[in-house]
């Protein structure tokens, strides 16, 4: 299972695409794609929004579900997806609704 | 301090508009990312895992109070309330907005700062002994020579597109406080017989993937021939690095594949062709810049040790930091001192807007207005009367900045890893903050002794860890971070690259294993005379392996 991400443009937010084909602050609100052709076209709209210049650094990342949200297999994306973890009063995790990453 | 002249301001503010007009049209869809990045990274502008993150050169270290006050400003206006400083003597701001860094660089330019050159593969901020103009054991101020080298290596046509980046250090002392033999090029300031000034020459150190030691290549070279002697360097560089393969593009793979002796030949040879020309330092022109960084007025303060005396009997804390946090300096009534940024749980490098605000105040007040940025990720104030040292300790204690571990193992260099870094396979400042909870007690500290732990978040070293005395490199398995140690590693005149001990630790592990490397030491020292790296060299890894591994120790 694979969710894309990228980081915005203007502040370098990390980002998700969700299903809506927008991109979205909390990994939780990202599309899964369960098989290849799906990611196939998570990537596609990803090119195309980095060719229109809203995001940069567009990747898929592997991901179980758990408690039915995606869950980034690497420490690395959790960490994205959550903020420093020796700061914990910064990034997403600061704000309502968004898990630490370890 | 080096003042800008006319030239330099039209430079820096001409830099300034031209990024304001380059952001301007990435952010309106003018220029595509890949256009755009080599122009960010020209000005320091990287992304990392949350947001983009700048890195501020600070050249050779030295800021003065109206510049440090500027860095708290944009910590607090434009990004998270701080900052982080690095081992090449610079500062980097983790959270700022795209669209604002055009108005943090005109405010840096407004101070005499930019972040030029702070990125890509061109002469990088040239670093310096962090005592430079006020240790007693130097024979000169190395920062002019820094700051000729700064002027000259800034944007030079021949030297901006290098097969890689490329750092160049400077010191004066014979204790290397600058890790230059772990540079590019590695400068040390002496003098010859006659008196005169100039280099020893070490060239092709480095660590990341491929940690080698420099070779000297020249035991003096006279100060007047600086410029073309290092222009005879980079050419050789420039037109034989190993440009096919980034892992082989550092100069330190030239000179090993080429042997130190051919190339010191060849440097030589294109010296030689350089003649006597225009590269050749008029002493008039290293005197006026030299003027730049005369120290401040030093009047006599011989009240400093009575007042000393009876402080330290009365603040067992202030006892302490004398201990550790005070060097000497070459006026009897001066000391230099450092201002810890590894308080115990913080993340080392680290400093808010309030304490950068406050270190200002102090310098301003109490420190000729010089404040010193250290490859250690400390902060120094060269110049304080040690009849004022009193009074600037308890201002430290007001701020949380009075640690008393200077040089303790618990004053440990950490990379921003994989908290921060893009390219961090496994998190530092975590480790070395439960590295710091386990040695947080005073007394233990100080009868360890000097213990220098490094940590990296990858290979590519910015945490040292290859010279670390305990180095810390940490590395990712099979999804989870593992931490790899290497024992007897040291930056300074008598460089040494560590040695790995063994297979790796978990996170939940490292920190009990370095407690385990540090009883052993502590166990097996002849006396507390013997430190831990001479300890180490002395008695091989064969101990430290036993007591990590235990019978697995042979297999390990
Ligand atoms: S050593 Fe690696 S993880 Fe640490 S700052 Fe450098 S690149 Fe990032």
């Amino acid at each position: 299972m694979q969710i894309l991400t990228a980081n915005r443009l203007l502040d370098g937010e990390a980002v998700w695409l969700g299903p809506d084909r927008l991109w979205h602050e909390t990994i939780a609100a990202a599309e899964v794609a369960h098989d290849a052709a799906a990611a196939a076209r998570l990537e596609e709209t990803g090119r195309a929004a980095l060719a229109a210049s809203h995001v940069v650094d567009v990747a898929l990342v592997d991901v179980e579900l758990v408690d039915g949200r995606p869950w980034p297999k690497r420490l690395r994306e959790r960490i994205r997806a959550a903020g420093p973890t020796t700061r914990t009063d910064l990034g997403k995790q600061a704000r309502p609704a968004t898990a630490r990453a370890a | 301090m080096y003042r800008y002249d006319e030239f330099d301001h039209a430079f820096v503010a001409a830099r300034v508009a031209e990024f304001r007009d380059q952001a301007e049209r990435r952010l309106a869809g003018e220029i595509t990312e890949e256009q755009f990045k080599p122009l960010r990274l020209m000005n320091g502008v990287y992304l990392q895992l949350h947001a983009y993150m700048l890195r501020i050169a600070v050249p050779y270290g030295t800021l003065s109070s109206r510049q440090m006050r500027m860095l708290a400003h944009i910590a607090r206006t434009y990004d998270k309330g701080y900052g982080h400083f690095t081992t090449r003597q610079n500062i980097q701001f983790n959270w700022p907005a795209l669209a604002d860094i055009p108005a943090i660089l005109a405010d840096l330019a407004a101070v005499e700062m930019h972040a030029i050159q702070t990125s890509g593969n061109c002469i990088r901020n040239v670093t310096a002994d962090h005592f430079a103009g006020a240790a007693a054991d130097e024979v000169a101020d190395p920062r002019p020579y820094a700051e000729i080298l700064r002027q000259w290596s800034t944007v030079h046509p021949e030297f901006s597109y290098l097969p890689r980046k490329f750092k160049i250090a400077v010191t004066a002392a014979e204790r290397d406080r600058a890790a230059i033999q772990v540079h590019d090029i590695g400068l040390h300031l002496k003098k010859d017989a006659d008196g005169r000034l100039g280099f020893a020459v070490y060239v092709g150190g480095g660590q990341g993937r491929t940690p080698m030691i420099a070779k000297k290549i020249r035991d003096f070279l006279p100060e007047a021939d600086l410029l073309s002697y290092v222009t005879a360097i980079m050419r050789v560089y420039n037109l034989n690095g190993r440009r096919d393969n980034k892992f082989k593009a550092r100069i330190k793979i030239l000179v090993h594949e080429t042997g130190a002796q051919a190339f010191a030949a060849a440097v030589e040879q294109e010296f030689a062709a350089l003649g006597d020309g225009a590269l050749r330092l008029p002493e008039e022109d290293v005197a006026a810049i030299a003027a730049y960084f005369a120290p401040p007025a030093l009047a006599p303060r011989p009240e400093g040790d009575a007042a000393l005396a009876a402080a330290r009997a009365a603040d067992p804390g202030f006892a302490a930091w004398l201990r550790r946090n005070v060097h000497q300096h070459r006026h009897p009534d001066y000391a230099s001192l450092t201002i810890s940024l590894k308080g115990i749980g913080e993340a080392p490098g680290d400093a808010s807007d309030v304490q950068m605000d406050a270190v200002a105040d102090l310098a301003e007040a109490y420190a000729g207005d010089e404040i010193r940025v250290s490859h250690e990720q400390n902060l120094i104030l060269p110049h304080v009367a040690r009849a004022d040292l009193k009074a600037v300790y308890d201002r430290l204690v007001a701020i949380g900045l009075a640690t008393a571990n200077a040089g303790l193992v618990t004053d440990m260099i950490a990379c921003p890893g994989l908290d921060y870094c893009a390219l961090a396979n496994a998190r530092s400042i975590p480790v070395a903050q439960e590295i710091a909870g386990r040695f947080a007690d005073q007394a233990r500290q100080e009868e360890i002794g000097d213990l220098k732990i490094k940590i990296s978040g990858c290979i590519n070293a910015c945490g040292h860890h290859h010279v670390g005395h305990i180095g810390i490199l940490g590395v990712e398995k099979k999804g989870s971070e593992l931490y790899q140690i290497t024992l007897g590693g040291s930056a300074d005149e008598a460089t040494s690259i560590g040695e790995i001990v063994g297979r790796g630790f978990g996170p939940q592990e490292i920190a009990g294993a370095v407690e385990t490397i540090v009883e052993t030491y502590l166990g097996h020292r002849t006396g507390r005379e013997e430190s831990f790296l001479a300890a180490y060299r002395r008695l091989g890894p064969g101990p430290f392996k036993e007591a990590l591994y235990g019978d697995h120790a042979k297999a390990a």
